[in-house]
């Protein structure tokens, strides 16, 4: 068994609960241990690119010291607390100013650590079956493969994007998500607007341009012919649904629960 | 003893703005065997000059430290300055107080206390200095041109019109280059064509100028003047001097399906093959990865067909060795690959193209004939669409793009806009770029001229996304003077790829000793001065070797390389550098240390005899220096281990003087 730390995010307790749930159960099926750390913090959402503020990352920067502590990669499910805790983690590596004044707050905490200087390695979900796991794998635990469907891998923004921080996949023609598609038995349709952005938090405020980028996706995959899209996002998945077609959009942790054999109603 | 005088220069204000001259020249006084301090404002004008030829008559000088800039600037100066008043030139000695001094230095305390410090172990130096004179090496005369494009073959017509045999060699199976490649030429809009192809035919008929076609500099040996080359000639499995180029083997060729490099792999050609038309020389070549002969055995039709004769399956490579009193490099530029660049869709679509290829698709000799069709369908594009900096000025992708600006794109992207413009008036040209950069003669008026002439849409602003959709590309760029995102559905996407060196141009600077810079473009001797000269003696820079340049610049270029060439060439005797590493023989022990670093081969071993205290013969082996071919550059006389090498004018005691005097 292969124990990882694992940090599943506020939006996975609410609105993105099979993520989570299929998550873990996929994660045992695989001989993977997620260890839930204890008394997460919410990520910081959307504050990540705020340069000069850092309260909003500590609760990632303790997240991170946490794992480092036990000695493993940190893992993520949700997009977006893969990408605010992977940014996160990179400035404290890369900047001192940064670092510095990071680890002078967190003195501040009732709890004595050590100062905090990157150490953690972040992975994304995607990043633990590829990398760790192995699709390969997959392949061999696959009970319930899902041959003749088309699917098409939604990246959205968060997953691959900055290209150098994320390290996660060519940001302008990725490959890991089609990958994992197949290795379930599906069939990837690659289409041009896969990694452009849903519209993101901008569908509280301008939902008409919301809409606009979240039909140009789905429309993009439907034409190429996707009966379903697949996301690992939760903002990706509302805003798809919300304004988009009518597309089926699920997380990927229900596809591969399914695949594996774990899930508990198919028909969902 | 030497009786020293110490020179102290102004510079004007370079100098004495940070540094109190007068007072380096007061506390040079004092320094062991100096006779003579003094400044004066100018010390490389006449009227310096001669302050010191007069000191050195007057006072009896054996020696002299002029401080003032680097060494690089004036050394030679003040060296014929002492020569002339009969001193040997190899008693001056600089103090660089200029550039390594006040230029670094803000406070006139400091700069006076390094001057003074510098000024001390040039002098220390000095004391230690022995006259040294030059040897004198011959000049073979014949320059070899590595390249057979536009710079190429003009710097080798240039110094074959001065009389000096030259030789061209060249990887292609013809010379010609990126510029035969291309359809019209800017700002004039002559056929490329037309005005290269009789250069070409100029080339084959002069009897100066040999072209090594097919081949490829494989080792370089010897120094200016006498360069020894080896030229690897391909096995182009037919014989040059016997085929006519009828081209009858080209047409009966049973393997017709190998992808045309001509024209970037958008049509086929033979595997018996005549590149071009107008290729020079117009000798047939076989491709020995696709001839079925040559992989299989079985075929020989175009020996069969062969009436000449030419053909010849059992051709081997062939090395010939040849020497040289110069060298020119001319190995050009390519497009960088596209294949990285996922967002302009250039792997996913046939119909994202980059600009040479769009040359190729205008062009009358070209895969369409010089109708301009789709690749996918063959139909006509009815909007097209032109990205511009694709991978130059890049700063943020490195990893697949260039920092620099390529230069060359604006011009010939104005070209191509206008042309299809005027060809095709249906049809909408978007030009989208990030500054639009036309200097040059005519170059500017060229561009207004597509903008307002020919409505070509000029957009400021990247495109960021080009996804096919059906048959059509989908555009998505901004427009940064409207404020807006622009959705433009295109037939045609054309890339302005940034260019780069070839590749064959990292390990020839290897071969050449010629130095690069990080973007593996060669480095000129001085980026203002000595522009087509590398730091390598005797080596020259024709072309986009050198950075990217467009065709005008690029001639008058190679044409100022073969000037240079031909000053060496008219020289009978070259002087060399005296200032060459020595090897006492009886503190070598012959390790062979020595021969392993110098980068130049100047150093060999022989068996010598000596005659011991006990009156006994011994024979031992010990380093000699080849002096025409030591460079100087010392690294021998850090390796070697029992203190044997030294290098003359830089002796090892020497540089001990120069360190004791500054910590001093």
């Amino acid at each position: 068994m292969i124990k990882v730390s694992y940090f599943p995010g506020c939006t996975l307790r609410t609105k993105a609960k099979q993520l989570d749930l299929y998550a873990r159960k996929c994660a045992e099926v695989l001989g993977v241990q997620l260890c839930e750390i204890e008394d997460w913090q919410c990520c910081g959402g959307v504050f990540v690119s705020n340069n000069d503020e850092i309260a909003s990352k500590l609760s990632s920067v303790r997240a991170l010291i946490a794992a480092k502590e036990e000695d493993r990669p940190l893992v993520t499910v949700c997009s977006a607390c893969h990408n605010v805790i992977k940014q996160t983690n990179y400035q404290i590596t890369n900047d001192e100013s940064f670092r510095n004044r990071a680890n002078l707050y967190l003195s501040q905490d009732k709890e004595k650590r050590e100062p905090y200087s990157g150490e953690t390695k972040v992975m994304h979900y995607f990043e633990l079956l590829r990398d760790v796991v192995g699709f390969d794998k997959i392949k061999e635990k696959v009970v319930n493969p899902l041959t003749g469907r088309k699917i098409a891998a939604y990246y959205g923004c968060l997953l691959l994007r900055p290209g150098k921080v994320m390290a996660f996949d060519d940001p302008e023609n990725p490959a890991i998500m089609e990958e994992f598609i197949r290795a379930i038995g599906a069939e990837p349709v690659i289409y041009p607007y896969r990694n452009e952005c849903c519209g993101g938090y901008v569908a509280l405020e301008d939902p008409e341009s919301a809409k606009k980028k979240s039909n140009a996706v789905t429309n993009s995959a439907e034409s190429h012919g996707a009966e379903l899209a697949v996301t690992a996002c939760p903002l990706c998945k509302y805003n798809l649904v919300q304004n988009g077609s009518n597309i089926p959009v699920v997380y990927f942790t229900e596809l591969l629960a399914e695949a594996l054999g774990v899930k508990e109603d198919t028909n969902a | 003893m030497q009786r020293i005088g110490v020179f102290v220069c102004h510079c004007g204000t370079n100098i004495a703005g940070t540094v109190d001259v007068k007072a380096v020249a007061e506390a040079l006084k004092t320094e062991p065997g100096v006779v003579f301090s003094t400044d004066y404002q100018y010390m490389c004008s006449q009227a310096g000059q001669d302050i010191i030829k007069k000191a050195i008559a007057e006072y009896n000088l054996t020696g002299i430290v002029v401080c003032s800039c680097s060494p690089r600037m004036h050394e030679a100066t003040f060296r014929k300055t002492a020569a002339a008043a009969g001193l040997n030139p190899y008693m001056v000695e600089i103090a660089n107080i200029r550039e390594q001094c006040s230029w670094v230095h803000k406070e006139v305390p400091i700069g006076t206390e390094k001057a003074i410090i510098l000024a001390k172990a040039a002098v220390a130096k000095v004391n230690l200095n022995a006259p040294l004179t030059p040897g004198e090496s011959p000049v073979t005369k014949r320059a070899l041109v590595i390249g057979g494009g536009i710079a190429g073959i003009q710097t080798a017509l240039d110094i074959a019109d001065a009389g000096f045999p030259v030789d061209i060699v060249e990887t292609k199976p013809t010379i010609g280059g990126k510029m035969a490649q291309l359809d019209k030429t800017f700002p004039t809009l002559d056929c490329a064509a037309c005005i290269l192809t009789p250069k070409m035919v100029d080339v084959a008929q002069n009897d100066k100028i040999r072209v090594f076609s097919y081949s490829e500099v494989t080792e370089v040996g010897g120094f200016v003047g006498n360069f020894e080359v080896t030229i690897k000639r391909r096995a182009r499995y037919v014989k040059e001097d016997i085929c006519t180029g009828c081209g009858l083997c080209t047409e009966k060729c049973p393997q017709k399906k190998v992808p045309n490099e001509f024209n970037l792999g958008m049509d086929n050609r033979s595997a018996i093959y005549i590149p071009f038309a107008q290729a020079v020389p117009k000798v047939a070549t076989i491709d020995p990865n696709h001839c079925m002969k040559l992989k299989t055995g079985k075929c020989g039709v175009c020996s069969k067909v062969c009436t000449a004769g030419a053909i010849d399956y059992e051709a081997k490579d062939e090395f010939v060795k040849e020497k040289y009193g110069a060298i020119v490099v001319a190995t050009g530029f390519n497009p960088i690959s596209m294949e990285k660049f996922d967002e302009f869709a250039y792997s996913q679509s046939k119909d994202v193209i980059t600009s040479l290829e769009l040359e190729r698709l205008m062009n009358a000799a070209g895969p369409t004939g010089g109708t301009l069709l789709r690749p996918s369908d063959h139909e006509h594009p009815h909007t097209i669409v032109f990205v511009q900096c694709v991978g130059s000025r890049c700063e943020a992708c490195a990893e697949k793009g260039k920092e620099y600006c390529s230069k060359i794109c604006c011009m010939y992207t104005a070209k191509h806009a206008m042309l299809i413009r005027d060809k095709y008036p249906d049809t909408e040209v978007y030009v989208f770029y990030i500054d639009v950069r036309t200097p040059g003669k005519n170059f500017d008026e060229f561009y207004r001229r597509a903008v307002e002439e020919y409505g070509v849409h000029y957009i400021k602003g990247m495109v960021g996304k080009v996804s096919p959709e059906g048959n059509k590309l989908k555009v998505q760029g901004s427009d940064l003077i409207y404020g807006r995102q622009l959705h433009i559905d295109a037939d045609l996407v054309v890339l302005a790829a940034a260019i780069e060196p070839d590749k064959s141009a990292r390990p020839l600077a290897t071969m050449l000793t010629a130095s690069m810079d990080t973007n593996d473009f060669f480095t000129e001797a001085h980026p203002k001065l000595r522009p087509v000269e590398s730091p390598t003696a005797g080596v020259f820079l024709s072309g986009t070797c050198q950075g990217p340049k467009d065709i005008p610049e690029t001639v008058s270029q190679a044409g100022a390389a073969a000037s240079k060439v031909i000053g060496l060439l008219c020289k009978d005797k070259l002087t060399g550098n005296p200032c060459v590493a020595h090897s006492d023989e009886m503190m070598c022990n012959g390790c062979s240390t020595c021969e392993k670093v110098c980068p130049y081969g100047a150093i060999s071993y022989v068996d010598k005899e000596f005659r011991m205290p006990d009156r006994t013969t011994k024979v031992r082996r010990v380093a000699v220096v080849n002096e025409a071919v030591c460079q100087g550059c010392g690294a021998c006389t850090v390796a070697c281990m029992s203190g044997a090498m030294d290098l003359k004018g830089f002796m090892n005691k020497q540089i001990m003087a120069e360190v004791d005097a500054i910590c001093k």
